[in-house]
């Protein structure tokens, strides 16, 4: 009796837990304006931090401007609509991310983490 | 993750736009470079040079700071410089001062000048000689910069500086400028306004300057031997300060 209980409620422990694999407890982000990405939202994922560290060194180093990945141009599209910002809050697009993912994001000691706000709209 | 989520492949719209942006970025580069007439370009390159294109040294930036022109009281170039750059003013020691105003008394004759004192931006810069890690360096260009991604805030750069022109961020920072990124642990100086000498335009102090009236600061590619900045050093007599170092400074001073 006592072990055909055992197995019962071990096999449901199995399920639910499958189950709970099945769904993970993915973040839900403010993704601000978003529109169309510069690359596909699955390669962002995995490797922009890699494109924004090459693109720094050629802007840095060779005063090289105005290409595909910006920082500046992640935060513009990317920024909450109400805090105006990448950060701030579990939901916030960088720092949501990647709290879930535990990376720590170094970027924004240096960088602003808001959107700028232009002189036209700020009127 | 699920293995099958990661799909590397850009998807059709993806591709179509990236396609129509390069079109017209290259087509945009195109029509800059129609010549409208010889030595005349219909639209205007940030001094001569594409945004995707690397700097090179066949430019060297530089200012001549005429000291005649440069008033006493005047404080407007550091004003514009702490503006444009995201600096608090501040002039305690854990300040930063990219730019300050330096009086100087002829003990002979009594004579108070006044002038301002920033990054020199060497030829053959101490701080980059002195850098453990390269953060400090000269761009082709000739502006000295800090890379602040590598910059590990041993503060070597500060010390080797004749000029005193590199200050230490103590704090951490909050509201930083777009395009000056700013932050806790890393030394920093003038950047003689590299964002925006990028985009073809001046510097915010020698900008702030012809606005007050004074024209003291000229601004300007000192290889080139049309500029203003050029032609002004070959006929009148200007001096680099502290020039028995040797290190070939691209600000010079003109009445000191």
């Amino acid at each position: 009796m006592w072990i055909r209980l055992t197995a019962i409620f071990f096999s449901v422990l199995i399920a639910s837990a499958v189950y709970a694999a099945d769904k993970p407890q993915i973040p839900h982000l403010d993704i601000g304006k978003g529109g169309q990405c510069v690359e596909d939202p699955q390669l962002m994922r995995k490797i922009h931090m890699n494109l924004l560290k090459h693109q720094r060194d050629e802007t840095m180093h060779k005063g090289i401007r105005g290409q595909k990945y910006s920082l500046a141009e992640c935060v513009d599209c990317h920024a909450s609509k109400t805090t105006n910002s990448v950060l701030g809050n579990n939901e916030a697009f960088c720092q949501g991310c990647h709290v879930y993912a535990a990376v720590k994001l170094d970027c924004f000691e240096c960088h602003t983490s808001k959107r700028k706000v232009t002189a036209e709209a700020s009127k | 993750m699920n293995q099958a989520n990661i799909d590397t492949n850009p998807n059709l719209d993806a591709k179509t736009n990236l396609d129509r942006r390069d079109f017209l970025t290259k087509s945009s580069v195109g029509l800059a470079g129609l010549a409208i007439a010889p030595g005349m370009l219909l639209f205007d390159l940030a001094h001569g040079r594409a945004q995707d294109e690397a700097v090179s040294n066949k430019v060297r930036w530089g200012m001549l700071i005429d000291n005649n022109q440069c008033e006493s009281g005047c404080n407007d170039c550091v004003t514009a410089c702490n503006t444009e750059n995201g600096l608090s003013g501040g002039t305690k020691p854990t300040d930063s001062q990219w730019i300050r105003k330096v009086q100087l008394k002829d003990t002979h004759s009594g004579h108070i000048s006044s002038l301002p004192m920033m990054c020199q931006h060497c030829d053959e810069p101490p701080c980059v000689d002195v850098c453990p890690t390269q953060a400090s360096f000269k761009r082709a260009d000739g502006i000295v910069l800090v890379d602040k991604h590598i910059c590990i805030g041993c503060r070597y750069c500060v010390m080797a500086c004749p000029y005193q022109a590199r200050s230490f961020v103590h704090e951490v920072l909050t509201d930083q400028k777009t395009e000056v990124p700013r932050g806790k642990g890393t030394v920093e100086s003038c950047t003689l306004c590299v964002h925006r000498i990028d985009k073809g335009e001046t510097t915010a102090c020698a900008e702030a300057c012809t606005k007050a009236g004074h024209n003291a600061i000229l601004f300007g590619d000192l290889n080139d031997p049309e500029s203003a900045i050029a032609k002004r050093i070959r006929s009148v007599a200007s001096t680099q300060i502290r020039a028995d170092l040797g290190l070939n400074t691209g600000i010079r001073y003109e009445g000191i």
